[in-house]
C-alpha cells in the first residue's frame, strides 16, 4: 500500500513553498486520462492544488530534470522514489547539478504502473485505472471492469525492483525500505543460456523495431553529455537513418557500453520506448557482468563511489580468467 | 453494390487478395511487443482488429529511409545510378479513417509541384482497404478534424461485425480488386451496415475527447498564438526525443544525406524531427535555438502553418498515437486545450 498520499505531499510542498525554503516543485501533473501524467514544475500551492497528482502513474524519474532546474534561481523541491534516488546520487557523483539548490523528499514505493503496461492489459478503450488494495482495477469502454493482482502486473522494472530504499534525501516521508532481491538478473541469465543464434535472433527481433526516436537516450539519467555524439554532424557517426533493419544494434549497444557502470537500472529506457523494446536488459547484462567480475556494485547507492570500471585494483580478474569461466 | 463474407472466411479472402497483389495488414507482434503492426500477409496470418497499428500507414508511401540516388566513382568518371525499383501494386488492408486522411495531408506536400516522384509512385501503386472503427479508443479525436470513422474512405471501405465483414468499393481500383475475388464475396444491401455506422457514431460522441475544438486554431491565428507565454510551461518537461514525430501519420519532415561508400556516394532520405537540436541546421546555425521553439514549431505547423497553406486543413488526424506514446505524456490535445483556455480567459477568440 502507498503509505504516502497525494495530500501528504501536497501539504509538505505547500509548507515549503510558503516558508520560502523552496521556490519551485518538480511534480506530476494530471492529464486527460488516468495514465498520462506529465512531469511539471509547480510554482505555487494553488497550482499544485489544481493539477498535482500522486498515484500509481507517478513513475517518471525526476532526477535528470534537476540539471536544468538547478541552473535556475532558488531551490527546487523534488520527490524521490527509491530508484530515482540512485539516479540522483549518480548525477551528484558526476557533478551534474548543485546539491545545495535541491530539497529532496524521499518517498517509499512499491511499484508504479505506466501507460504502455496498462494499455497492454486493456488495449481497447481504457477509461481509467486505479489501485484498490492488492488489486489493479481497470475501467474499460467496452469490456467493463478488469480486476487484476497489482504486483503481478507491474512493468518489468518494478516486478524486478532492485531496492525499496531511498538512498538520498533531506527528509523521508513514510517508512524507508531495504535493498531487495527480486531476481532482476533472471532474464539476463536466460538470455545467456540461449545458443548464440537464438540470442542473436532475440535481439534482432527486438532491436529491429527501433525507430531511432532517441527517447531512451533523452530520458536516461546516465546520458547527460551536453552534446551527444549521435547528434553531432561532425562526429561522422550522426545517424538519423537506419541503413538496415538491424543497424540499430550498434546504437543501442554503444549506448549500453557508454552507461555501463553508471546505469542505476531505473528502467526509464524501457518505459519510454514507443516500440516496447526491453532496452534495460542490455544494461542489466552489463551490471550482471560487473558484479561477477568485480564484486557487487550498484551505481548510485552511495554518492561519490568509484565504479569498478574506473577503479583499478590488483585483484581485478584478468581477461583470461573471464574467458575460462565461459561467460556469455 | 456492397459485398460481404463471414468472418470465418476472412482468411480465404485475404489469401485471394494476396494473390492479386502483395498484401499488408495489421498483425499482432511477436516477442516483447505484441501490439499490431503492418505485416506482409502469409497464409494463416490473423488480421488484428486492434484499433491502431504502432506505426502509422504512412510508412508505405513515405518510408523512414530510402535511397534516392547512388554515385559510383571510377577514376575521373562518376556514374549516376537510380536505385529505384519498379514499384508493383500492393494492397494495404485495415487502414483506419484517420490514417487514410493522413494520406491527403501528405499528398498536399509531396504531390504539389515539384512532385516527389518517389512518393507519387508508391501512392499510384497502393490500393487501400479501410476499416471502420467499431471500438474507438479513449485517445481518439478524429472527429475534431472532421473525419468520420463510420464512413472511412479509401479504394474499398470495410466494416466488421461479430459475424461478417463488409466490403464497399469506393473507387474504380477498388471495384477491380473486389471483382477479382469473385464468389468469395456475396452481394448485400448497403443498408446492412447502417446499424454498424450508427453504433460507431454514438460511440464517438461518448468518447472523452469528443468535444475537443479547433476553434482557437487555423491559418489566421499566427500572431495570436506564436508569442503565447504558455508554450514555456507546455514544453518545459519535453525530452526533445522524436517519438511524437515518428509515430505521427502526418509528420513529413525529412533530411537528405550523403553516405560515403568508399567508392562513391549513397544519397538517402530519412525522416527527421523538428524536436531534434540539429533539425534544419544550416551554415548559420539552427533557426530554433531552444526546445520551447522546437516544440512550438511542431504544433504551430499542425494547427496554424499547414492550414494557412492548405485551405484550412489541419495536419493532425486525431489518431491518438502521440497520446499513447509520448514519454512525458505531453501531446497535441493538451496543447490545444491549454491554448484554447487562454483564448477564453482573454475574452477573445
Amino acid at each position: 500500500m502507498q503509505t504516502v498520499t497525494r495530500e501528504t505531499l501536497l501539504d509538505k510542498a505547500s509548507a515549503l513553498l510558503a516558508s520560502g525554503e523552496v521556490s519551485r516543485v518538480l511534480g506530476w501533473k494530471k492529464g486527460e486520462f488516468a495514465y498520462d501524467v506529465t512531469p511539471a514544475v509547480f510554482e505555487s500551492a494553488e497550482e499544485m492544488e489544481k493539477d498535482f497528482v500522486y498515484d500509481i502513474f507517478s513513475g517518471a524519474n525526476f532526477s535528470k530534470y534537476l540539471i536544468k532546474e538547478t541552473a535556475k534561481e532558488g531551490k527546487v523541491l523534488v520527490f524521490l522514489k527509491p530508484c530515482d534516488s540512485y539516479s540522483f546520487n549518480q548525477l551528484l557523483t558526476e557533478h551534474r547539478f548543485d546539491r545545495e539548490k535541491v530539497y529532496a523528499i524521499g518517498i517509499p514505493c512499491d511499484g508504479m504502473m505506466d501507460a504502455s503496461t496498462v494499455k497492454a492489459l486493456a488495449p481497447e478503450g481504457l477509461v481509467s485505472a486505479e489501485r484498490d488494495g492488492d488489486n489493479l482495477v481497470i475501467h474499460t469502454l467496452y469490456d467493463g471492469d478488469k480486476i487484476l493482482p497489482y504486483a503481478d502486473n507491474l512493468p518489468d522494472r518494478c516486478r524486478h525492483c532492485k531496492s525499496k530504499k531511498v538512498v538520498a534525501y533531506d527528509e523521508m516521508l513514510g517508512e524507508n525500505g531495504d535493498v531487495v532481491d527480486s531476481h532482476r538478473f533472471d532474464e539476463v541469465a536466460e538470455l545467456e543460456a540461449m545458443s548464440e543464434d537464438a540470442r542473436f535472433a532475440f535481439w534482432q527481433n527486438e532491436l529491429s523495431r527501433c525507430i531511432r526516436c532517441n527517447a531512451c537516450r533523452d530520458v536516461c539519467p546516465a546520458c547527460t553529455c551536453e552534446k551527444c555524439v549521435f547528434d553531432n554532424p561532425k562526429s561522422g557517426v550522426e545517424n538519423k537513418a537506419i541503413s538496415d533493419s538491424y543497424e540499430e544494434k550498434m546504437f543501442h549497444i554503444i549506448r549500453a557500453f557508454h552507461v555501463a557502470g553508471r546505469c542505476t537500472d531505473c528502467g526509464e529506457c524501457s518505459r519510454v520506448c514507443p516500440q516496447n523494446i526491453p532496452l534495460h536488459l542490455l544494461n542489466r547484462k552489463f551490471i550482471y557482468d560487473i558484479d561477477r567480475n568485480y564484486g557487487d556494485y550498484m551505481a548510485g547507492a552511495e554518492e561519490g563511489s568509484r565504479a569498478p570500471l574506473v577503479n583499478y585494483k590488483t585483484e581485478d580478474p584478468e581477461a583470461a580468467d573471464v574467458l575460462e569461466r565461459g561467460d556469455k | 453494390m456492397m459485398k460481404k463474407c463471414p468472418v470465418s472466411a476472412l482468411n480465404t479472402v485475404l489469401t485471394a487478395l494476396s494473390g492479386v497483389a502483395p498484401l499488408y495488414l495489421p498483425v499482432n507482434g511477436k516477442g516483447k511487443d505484441t501490439r499490431a503492426k503492418y505485416t506482409k500477409y502469409e497464409d494463416g496470418m490473423i488480421y488484428s482488429t486492434a484499433l491502431n497499428t504502432v506505426r502509422s500507414a504512412k510508412d508505405f508511401f513515405f518510408p523512414q529511409t530510402e535511397n534516392l540516388v547512388n554515385f559510383k566513382v571510377d577514376g575521373k568518371n562518376i556514374e549516376i545510378i537510380d536505385p529505384r525499383e519498379e514499384h508493383e501494386d500492393f494492397i494495404l488492408f485495415g487502414v483506419r479513417a484517420c490514417d487514410y486522411k493522413s494520406f491527403d495531408v501528405l499528398d498536399r506536400v509531396f504531390l504539389s509541384e515539384p512532385v516527389d516522384s518517389y512518393y507519387a509512385s508508391r501512392r499510384a501503386h497502393g490500393i487501400v482497404f479501410t476499416m471502420a472503427c467499431t471500438r474507438p479508443a479513449e485517445t481518439c479525436f478524429c472527429t475534431t478534424f472532421g473525419i468520420d470513422p463510420s464512413e472511412p474512405q479509401g479504394d474499398v471501405s470495410c466494416y466488421m461485425t461479430e459475424t461478417d465483414v463488409y466490403f464497399d468499393a469506393k473507387t474504380e481500383k477498388g471495384e477491380v480488386v473486389l471483382a477479382k475475388l469473385g464468389d468469395l464475396l456475396a452481394d448485400c444491401e448497403e443498408s446492412t451496415v447502417n446499424e454498424q455506422k450508427e453504433l460507431i457514431s454514438s460511440r464517438m460522441k461518448a468518447l472523452p475527447l469528443s468535444s475537443l475544438s479547433t476553434e482557437a486554431f487555423g491559418g489566421d491565428k499566427l500572431d495570436k498564438l506564436f508569442d503565447d507565454p504558455r508554450w514555456e510551461s507546455l514544453s518545459e518537461s519535453c525530452l526533445a526525443c522524436g517519438t511524437c514525430t515518428y509515430v505521427c501519420p502526418t509528420c513529413q519532415c525529412y533530411d537528405i544525406k550523403d553516405f560515403d561508400t568508399g567508392h562513391g556516394v549513397c544519397r538517402f532520405r530519412c525522416w527527421d524531427s523538428c524536436m531534434y537540436s540539429e533539425f534544419t541546421k544550416m551554415s548559420a546555425g539552427q533557426p530554433r535555438l531552444t526546445q520551447m521553439q522546437r516544440f512550438r514549431q511542431r504544433f504551430m505547423h499542425k494547427l496554424v502553418y499547414y492550414p494557412a497553406n492548405n485551405d484550412g486543413l489541419f495536419s493532425c488526424v486525431g489518431c491518438g498515437r502521440c497520446l499513447a506514446s509520448c514519454p512525458i505524456s505531453m501531446n497535441i490535445v493538451k496543447v490545444m486545450k491549454t491554448l484554447s483556455e487562454e483564448a477564453e480567459d482573454n475574452g477573445s477568440k
